[in-house]
C-alpha cells in the first residue's frame, strides 16, 4: 500500500494509453494535443462552407470563369504554401528570422487576397450578387479571417521570443505551426475547389 | 452547525471570487448554476405555453409571444439549461474521477463558461432590443431570413449560439485533452468511470457536430446581414440546406445530451445495487457506437421534406440501427441491479426513473424512424411527447440522480432524502402527466408550435391534463428548490464518502482540496476505492 493507502498500479505509457494521438510527441504533449483536437474540429467547420461552395458550384460557374484572377492568386498562394515551410523551419530552430519570413508570406498572401476583394467588388461582384458572390466571400472570407488569427499568433509569438526568449517554451512554435499548417492545408482546398475548379 | 466549505475546501482564509477562478470545481458549480438558472426559465416559458394550451380558442397570450415562448425555451432548455448542466457535471467531477488536480487548461476552462454564459444573456438580450426570435427552435430557412423574419429576434439567435457553440467546443477541447493526458497512474483508459468514458465521447460528439451549426449560423449571417443566398430560394439559393447543416449538428446533440447522463447512471446503479457495472467494455463501446452512428441519421428529422424514398429508407435504417447500441446499455443496467443489494435512495430512484422513462421515449423513437409513422405525425404534439421522455424523462431525471448523488461531495452535506423522494414521486407524477396525454393529441392530428386550437378538435380535455402534469411539475421543482436551500444550510454532514462509493472522486475530502487529491493517486482497477476498503474482495485487474 502506497501512503495514498491506495495499491500502486503499474504505470501506463503515455504513448500507449494515447493510442487516439497520430504521432507520439502531439499525443504526449497538452497543448500540441490541444491545438490538434481544435484543427479537427474546424475541419468539421470549413467542410460544411466548402460543400455549401460546391453545392452551388454550377450556378455560379459562369460569374467564376469571367472573373476569378487564377494566376495572380496562384503566386499570392504560392506566397501562403512556402511559408508552410518557413514556419516548420522557425520551429525546428526557434528562429526569430524565420519567423518574421513567415509573417511575411502570410501579409503577402493576405494583401493579395484582399487586391482580389476590391478588383471583384469594383467591378460590382459582392457577397449579395448571386450565389458565387455569397459563397465565394464567405469561404475565401472565413479563410482570411483565419489567416488573419494565425497572423496574429505567430505577432504574439514574435513578441515574446523578442521579449524572453528563455520563458518560451519550445512547443510553443509548434503549437502556432501546427494551426499555421492547418490555414494553409485549408487553402489548398479552397484554392482548388475555387479557382482550379474555373479551369475544367 | 458545523461550518463546511462550500464547493471548495481552501485553505483558511483564502479567497477567490467566481469571477477570478479557474479552478475547475468552481467553474463546473458556475456551470451547474447557469444550467439550474436557465431551466428556471425555460421552465416558466413551457407554463407558458401550457396555460396558454389549457383550454381551447384561449386569449391569454398572443401568437407572436406563444411563437417567442416556444422558441426560447428550446433553445433554452437545450443549450442554455441541459448542455451547461451536463458540462458543469463533467467539469467537477472528471478530474477527480481520474485522480488529476485540475483540467488541462484552467484559464481556457474559465472562458469557455463566460463563453457560454455571455451567449445565454445575448439571446434573451433580444426580449429588450427589439423582440425575442419566434422562428422555432430550429430555425428553418426560409422562415429565419430577412424577408420573412425583419426583426432582429433571428440575429440574436445567431450572435447568441454563435458565440455560446464557441464556449461549448473550446470547453470540449479542454475535456478531450484532460481525459486522454491526465490520468493518474495506473488509470488506463479501460479503468477510467463509465461517465468519465461519456464524457470523452460526448465531447468527440461537440467537436464534430457544433461546428456545423456555427457554419450554418456563419451562412445565415451572410444571407441576412450581407444579402447572401445560401438559403434563399429567390436567389437560387436551397432552403433544405440549412435542415440538413443544422441537423447534422441536431441529432448528435441528442446524444451530447444524453449520454453524459447516461454516464451518471451508469455510476449510481452500481453503488447502490452493490455491484460493479454488468458489461463495462459494453457501456462504453456501445457509447461509441451511437457517437459513430449519430452523425448519419440527421435526415431522419426531415422525412417530410421529399429528400426521395431512397434517401429517407437509408436514413430509416441507420436511425432504427442506433436503437441496438442504446438498447445494449438498457440491458447492462437491468443486469446490474439483477441480484444485487438494492438501496432505494433518492439518486438510486431517480436512476431507475431514468431507465423507465427513456425506454418510452427510445421506442417512440424508434416507431418516428418508420417513414410512413414519421409522415402520419410529423410535426405533431407526438414528437413533442417523443423528445420530451428522451430529455426530460431521460437526460433531466439522470441530471437529478447526479445531483442527488454528488452533492454531498460538492457540498459536504446530503440532500434531504424524505424531500428528495416527495421531489421525484412529484417529478415522475407531473412528468408522465403532462407528456403521456401528447402523444394522443399527436396521433389525432394536434400540431405542435400552434398558438391555440378550436374547441370541435375535442382536444381539450387531454390539454387540460397535460397542463394540471406541468403545474405538478413545477410543484416538483419548487420541492428541489426548498430541498437545496434548507440541505445547503443545514443538511446532515456527508463525510468523504456517504454512500459507499467506489471511484476515485469519494476519495478526497468532501468539498475536495483545490489541488483535489494531497498526493496523486495510484489504482489498479476500476473500482479504486472499492479495492481500497475491501482489499480482500477486490476486482481481478
Amino acid at each position: 500500500m502506497s501512503e495514498t493507502g491506495f495499491i500502486p498500479g503499474e504505470r501506463i505509457p503515455p504513448a500507449l494509453s494515447v493510442s487516439l494521438a497520430r504521432s507520439a510527441k502531439i499525443g504526449q504533449d497538452r497543448t500540441l494535443l490541444g491545438v490538434a483536437v481544435f484543427i479537427a474540429s474546424e475541419s468539421v467547420f470549413f467542410l460544411a462552407i466548402v460543400l455549401a461552395y460546391l453545392a452551388y458550384r454550377d450556378a455560379g460557374l459562369v460569374t467564376a470563369k469571367a472573373n476569378l484572377d487564377v494566376p495572380r492568386t496562384a503566386i499570392f498562394s504560392v506566397a501562403l504554401f512556402s511559408s508552410s515551410a518557413t514556419t516548420a523551419l522557425a520551429a525546428r530552430r526557434a528562429s526569430r528570422g524565420w519567423l518574421v519570413a513567415t509573417i511575411a508570406l502570410g501579409t503577402v498572401f493576405l494583401v493579395g487576397q484582399g487586391s482580389e476583394y476590391a478588383r471583384l467588388l469594383a467591378s460590382g461582384i459582392g457577397p449579395g450578387r448571386e450565389l458565387f458572390g455569397t459563397t465565394f466571400f464567405t469561404l475565401t472570407g472565413l479563410h482570411g479571417l483565419h489567416v488573419l488569427v494565425g497572423l496574429v499568433a505567430l505577432f504574439a509569438l514574435l513578441a515574446a521570443h523578442i521579449r524572453r526568449p528563455s520563458a518560451l517554451r519550445p512547443v510553443a512554435f509548434e503549437a502556432v505551426g501546427l494551426y499555421w499548417h492547418f490555414v494553409d492545408a485549408v487553402w489548398v482546398v479552397v484554392f482548388s475547389v475555387v479557382y482550379l475548379g474555373t479551369l475544367l | 452547525m458545523t461550518a463546511i466549505p462550500l464547493w471548495v475546501r481552501r485553505p483558511a482564509g483564502e479567497r477567490v471570487g467566481w469571477l477570478r477562478t479557474v479552478d475547475h470545481k468552481e467553474i463546473g458549480v458556475l456551470y451547474i448554476g447557469m444550467g439550474v438558472a436557465f431551466f428556471a426559465v425555460g421552465g416558466l416559458e413551457a407554463l407558458l405555453l401550457r396555460a396558454q394550451l389549457a383550454t381551447p380558442e384561449s386569449r391569454l397570450v398572443d401568437p407572436l409571444t406563444y411563437d417567442q415562448a416556444f422558441t426560447v425555451h428550446g433553445v433554452t432548455m437545450i443549450l442554455l439549461a441541459i448542455v451547461p448542466l451536463l458540462v458543469g457535471f463533467a467539469n467537477y467531477l472528471v478530474p477527480l474521477m481520474i485522480g488529476a488536480p485540475d483540467v488541462a487548461y484552467p484559464r481556457l476552462n474559465a472562458l469557455s463558461f463566460w463563453l457560454s454564459l455571455v451567449g445565454g444573456i445575448i439571446l434573451y438580450f433580444s426580449f429588450l432590443a427589439g423582440g425575442a426570435p419566434d422562428t422555432g427552435w430550429f430555425s428553418y430557412a426560409p422562415l429565419a431570413e430577412r424577408s420573412f423574419a425583419p426583426g432582429p429576434g433571428v440575429d440574436y439567435y445567431i450572435l447568441g449560439l454563435a458565440v455560446n457553440g464557441a464556449g461549448t467546443i473550446i470547453g470540449a477541447i479542454n475535456l478531450t485533452v484532460t481525459i486522454l493526458l491526465m490520468r493518474c497512474p495506473g488509470m488506463a483508459i479501460s479503468r477510467v468511470p463509465l461517465f468519465v468514458w461519456m464524457t470523452l465521447v460526448t465531447t468527440i460528439l461537440i467537436l464534430g457536430a457544433y461546428p456545423a451549426l456555427t457554419a450554418a449560423l456563419v451562412m445565415l449571417f451572410v444571407d441576412r446581414q450581407l444579402g447572401g443566398h445560401f438559403f434563399d430560394p429567390a436567389g437560387g439559393g436551397q432552403a433544405v440546406l440549412w435542415q440538413h447543416l443544422f441537423w447534422f449538428f441536431g441529432h448528435p446533440e441528442v446524444y451530447i445530451m444524453v449520454l453524459p447522463a447516461m454516464g451518471m447512471i451508469s455510476e449510481i446503479i452500481p453503488v447502490f445495487s452493490g455491484k460493479p457495472i454488468f458489461g463495462y467494455r459494453f457501456v462504453a463501446g456501445s457509447s461509441v457506437a451511437i457517437a459513430f452512428l449519430s452523425f448519419g441519421v440527421w435526415a431522419h428529422h426531415m422525412f417530410a421534406v421529399g429528400l426521395g424514398e431512397m434517401e429517407n429508407a437509408i436514413f430509416s435504417a441507420t436511425s432504427m440501427l442506433i436503437a441496438v447500441p442504446t438498447g445494449v446499455k438498457i440491458f447492462n443496467w437491468i443486469a446490474t441491479m439483477v441480484g444485487g443489494r438494492i438501496r432505494l435512495t433518492t439518486p438510486m430512484l431517480f436512476a431507475i426513473g431514468f431507465i423507465a422513462m427513456f425506454v418510452i421515449g427510445g421506442l417512440s423513437g424508434v416507431s418516428l424512424a418508420v417513414v410512413p409513422i414519421d409522415l402520419a405525425v410529423t410535426d405533431s404534439y407526438y414528437v413533442v411527447a417523443h423528445l420530451h421522455y428522451v430529455l426530460f424523462g431521460g437526460t433531466m431525471l439522470g441530471v437529478f440522480a447526479g445531483g442527488y448523488y454528488w452533492f454531498p461531495k460538492m457540498t459536504g452535506r446530503l440532500l434531504d432524502e424524505g424531500l428528495g423522494k416527495l421531489h421525484f414521486w412529484a417529478t415522475f407524477a407531473g412528468f408522465n402527466l403532462t407528456f403521456l396525454p401528447q402523444h394522443w393529441l399527436g396521433a389525432v392530428g394536434m400540431p405542435r408550435r400552434v398558438f391555440t386550437y378550436a374547441a370541435s378538435t375535442g382536444w381539450g380535455p387531454l390539454n387540460l391534463v397535460s397542463t394540471i402534469g406541468a403545474a405538478i411539475l413545477a410543484v416538483a421543482m419548487v420541492i428541489f428548490a426548498v430541498n437545496l436551500v434548507r440541505s445547503l444550510r443545514s443538511g446532515e454532514v456527508a463525510g468523504d464518502d456517504p454512500w459507499d462509493a467506489f471511484t476515485l472522486e469519494w476519495a478526497t475530502s468532501s468539498p475536495p482540496p483545490p489541488e483535489n487529491f494531497p498526493v496523486t493517486p495510484a489504482v489498479s482497477g476500476r473500482r479504486p476505492l472499492w479495492d481500497r476498503k475491501h482489499p480482500e474482495l477486490r476486482d481481478p485487474s
